[in-house]
């Protein structure tokens, strides 16, 4: 508790926490695009979302290993990952595609334990990171400090969301995917391969996570259990910003980083993990409390 | 009938097996005793997840609330090795109560995605908390006091608790299902809804339910911190990827919503687990998470939902009117 009376003797530091929180956030806002996706097109909550995104960051660390700048990697793991999810999708996803909601979550769920034990086994149990030799800004005076490849990871999460919302708003299989999402029958019925939409869907989220992992790894760290944190944060903020609520999710997703800047700076970087899965159920059990008192307000 | 006779002849061979086991196969003590442990972990997760249909992900928090509480008092008190014991296992059964109590109506109020989520990010935060808190350990978790005796000599007395605590986890299942109390909660896993409309307060028995699952898993986690030597927040006590996703698929390949459906998981599943820890060491971790795949995907009603379908006349039902996932035989 020592530092929340640091923090407010010098009230910079908070503008270091908050742009921190944000450039964070906007690397989650990714991932949580690519669920509220999947989970509005399919209704399968992906718990192996976490898992796409550290996959994608080993592409990253491997393409840096070799050589070349890591900002390549983005495409590289998108387009790695986009198969990926195409092969996830036609072995297992397609089959609890309208299932019972709770054999899809196990399903992504035993998902999300075998990749990660097959990265554990694969990469190793290290902590890896990618991050490339670039200059850092300092504002305000010297004491905010940005690096500028999480100005490059900000501006890249910023263009990626805008070139998919475009492509979902624009393009033919964009609009096959709303349409899915909407009314699945109805999509059926107007000639719609709703099966190879869903593959489709799940395949792009697989994209987007790779290419958000790769981001991670440039900014952050990356090693083979970093998954269930991922998936949780993506959960979140779809469920606070509210399923189909594009504009919604990098709001949320800013404040989510920021306050978990703010938790790991004022009670210390090991209860960062804790305090995230808590506030999980706390915003779950709040949002239930909510929507008991409308329909209260309702009989 | 000859089925009543059967059927009490096979409990009573199980009964005589489990008390001569630790004789017969001096050996396997360790492995048998967790193989009560692993009875113990689906008999309680179906009672919330098979039987009332609210899939929990986090029951094992209970379970870590009873190991991390019986071996804080076993190291802070100054009585003898048993007595501490059970006076810590007696603690953690009124804690691991009262937290099912205390969550209960705030969780279990939740359906579908959003029960599953929240559970499982319960067990989680419970582990992750545990191991930032400096007072329990942290991270590397703390050690139980180790009972006097040989290490063969602790083996068994471990088999015998938890053997007997599984015995009372499958007689207590056994009474409750047959009473009122079985009746509404398999009215709330078949229409909440309606159970509620038919004016029960499904609330009160849905948290009953909570507790009647966290009373055994609380007893259970000092006997198990004993026999393991250490409590690990993570690995151990609130071991969510393990413990807490074995005992969800354990009920689910012997068949939800039954009394035999979650043993017979429990005996297959922990004879290939370990199986796969002799066969494919350094694997069996990749080729678990690929059974759970397996398991769900192509076999999520269960050896017990497989008998049924082939023979309902077994589970004393009528062949005209199959029902799916439906009462407890």
């Amino acid at each position: 508790m020592d530092n929340l009376r640091i923090l407010i003797q010098a009230p910079v530091l908070n503008l270091q926490l908050i742009v921190d929180g944000v450039l964070v956030g906007s690397v989650f806002a990714l991932a949580a695009f690519g669920m509220a996706l999947v989970w509005g097109v399919t209704n399968i909550i992906n718990v192996a979302q976490g898992e796409l995104v550290m996959l994608g960051g080993y592409v990253a660390i491997y393409t840096a290993a070799a050589g070349v700048h890591p900002l390549f990697a983005l495409p590289l793991a998108f387009a790695a990952l986009y198969l990926l999810g195409w092969l996830l999708y036609r072995l297992v996803v397609f089959r609890v595609v309208g299932r019972d909601l709770f054999i899809s979550v196990l399903a992504t769920f035993g998902l999300s334990i075998l990749l990660q034990q097959l990265a554990n086994q694969f990469f190793g149990a290290d902590i890896r990171t990618a991050r490339p030799e670039l200059g850092t800004l300092f504002l305000a005076g010297g004491r905010v400090s940005v690096p500028e490849i999480k100005l490059i990871a900000l501006a890249a999460a910023l263009v990626l969301g805008a070139a998919l919302t475009a492509f979902l708003k624009v393009s033919r299989l964009g609009q096959a995917i709303r349409a899915s999402a909407q009314n699945p029958r109805a999509a059926r019925v107007l000639g719609i391969d709703t099966d190879h939409v869903y593959a489709a869907t799940f395949a792009l989220n697989a994209a987007i996570c790779g290419a958000t992992g790769a981001l991670v790894a440039m900014t952050w760290v990356i090693h083979p259990y970093l998954g269930l944190p991922f998936t949780v944060r993506s959960f979140m903020i779809v469920v606070v910003a509210g399923l189909g609520n594009v504009l919604g999710i990098p709001i949320v997703a800013a404040g989510l980083g920021t306050v978990e800047q703010y938790a790991g700076f004022v009670l210390g970087a090991e209860f960062q993990t804790g305090i995230l899965f808590s506030l999980l159920v706390a915003i779950l059990v709040a949002r239930n409390q909510l929507l008991r008192r409308q329909r209260r307000h309702l009989e | 009938m000859t089925s009543g006779v059967a059927r009490r002849g096979a409990e009573l061979g199980v009964l005589a097996l489990g008390v001569a086991a630790p004789w017969l196969a001096p050996a396997w003590v360790t492995q048998l005793a967790f193989l009560w442990l692993m009875v113990l972990f689906a008999l309680t997760w179906d009672v919330v997840g098979g039987q009332m249909g609210y899939n929990s992900f986090g029951n094992v928090l209970f379970f870590g609330l009873g190991a991390y509480a019986t071996s804080l008092l076993q190291r802070g008190s100054h009585l003898g090795y048993y007595a501490s014991l059970f006076l810590g296992m007696g603690l953690s059964a009124v804690i691991a109560v009262a937290a099912a109590a205390l969550l209960g109506p705030l969780i279990l109020d939740m359906r579908g995605h959003y029960f599953a989520i929240a559970t499982l990010g319960l067990g989680v935060a419970a582990a992750e908390l545990f191991a930032a808190w400096e007072w329990v350990g942290g991270g590397s978790g703390i050690l139980p006091a180790l009972p006097p005796g040989t290490v063969p000599e602790r083996n068994r007395f471990f088999y015998y608790v938890l053997f007997g605590l599984a015995l009372a986890t499958f007689l207590t299942l056994r009474w409750a299902y047959r009473t009122r109390f079985g009746l509404v909660i398999n009215a709330i896993r078949d229409d909440e809804a309606k159970a509620e409309a038919m004016g029960l307060h499904t609330t009160r028995y849905k948290v009953a339910a909570w507790m009647l699952s966290a009373l055994f898993l609380g007893l259970a986690g000092g006997p198990v911190a004993g026999l393991a030597g250490f409590v690990d927040p993570r690995d151990l006590a609130f071991a969510g990827s393990t413990f807490g996703v074995w005992m969800v698929l354990m009920a689910i390949l012997g068949g939800k919503g039954t009394l035999w459906g979650p043993v017979v998981g429990a005996v297959i599943f922990h004879a290939v687990q370990e199986a796969f820890w002799t066969f494919l060491l350094g694997w069996q971790r990749v080729a678990l998470g690929a059974l759970i795949v397996a398991i769900v995907v192509f076999f999520p009603e269960g050896i017990m939902g497989w008998l049924r379908a082939r023979n309902p006349g077994w589970f004393g039902e009528v062949v005209e009117e199959p029902r799916r996932g439906g009462a407890q035989p």
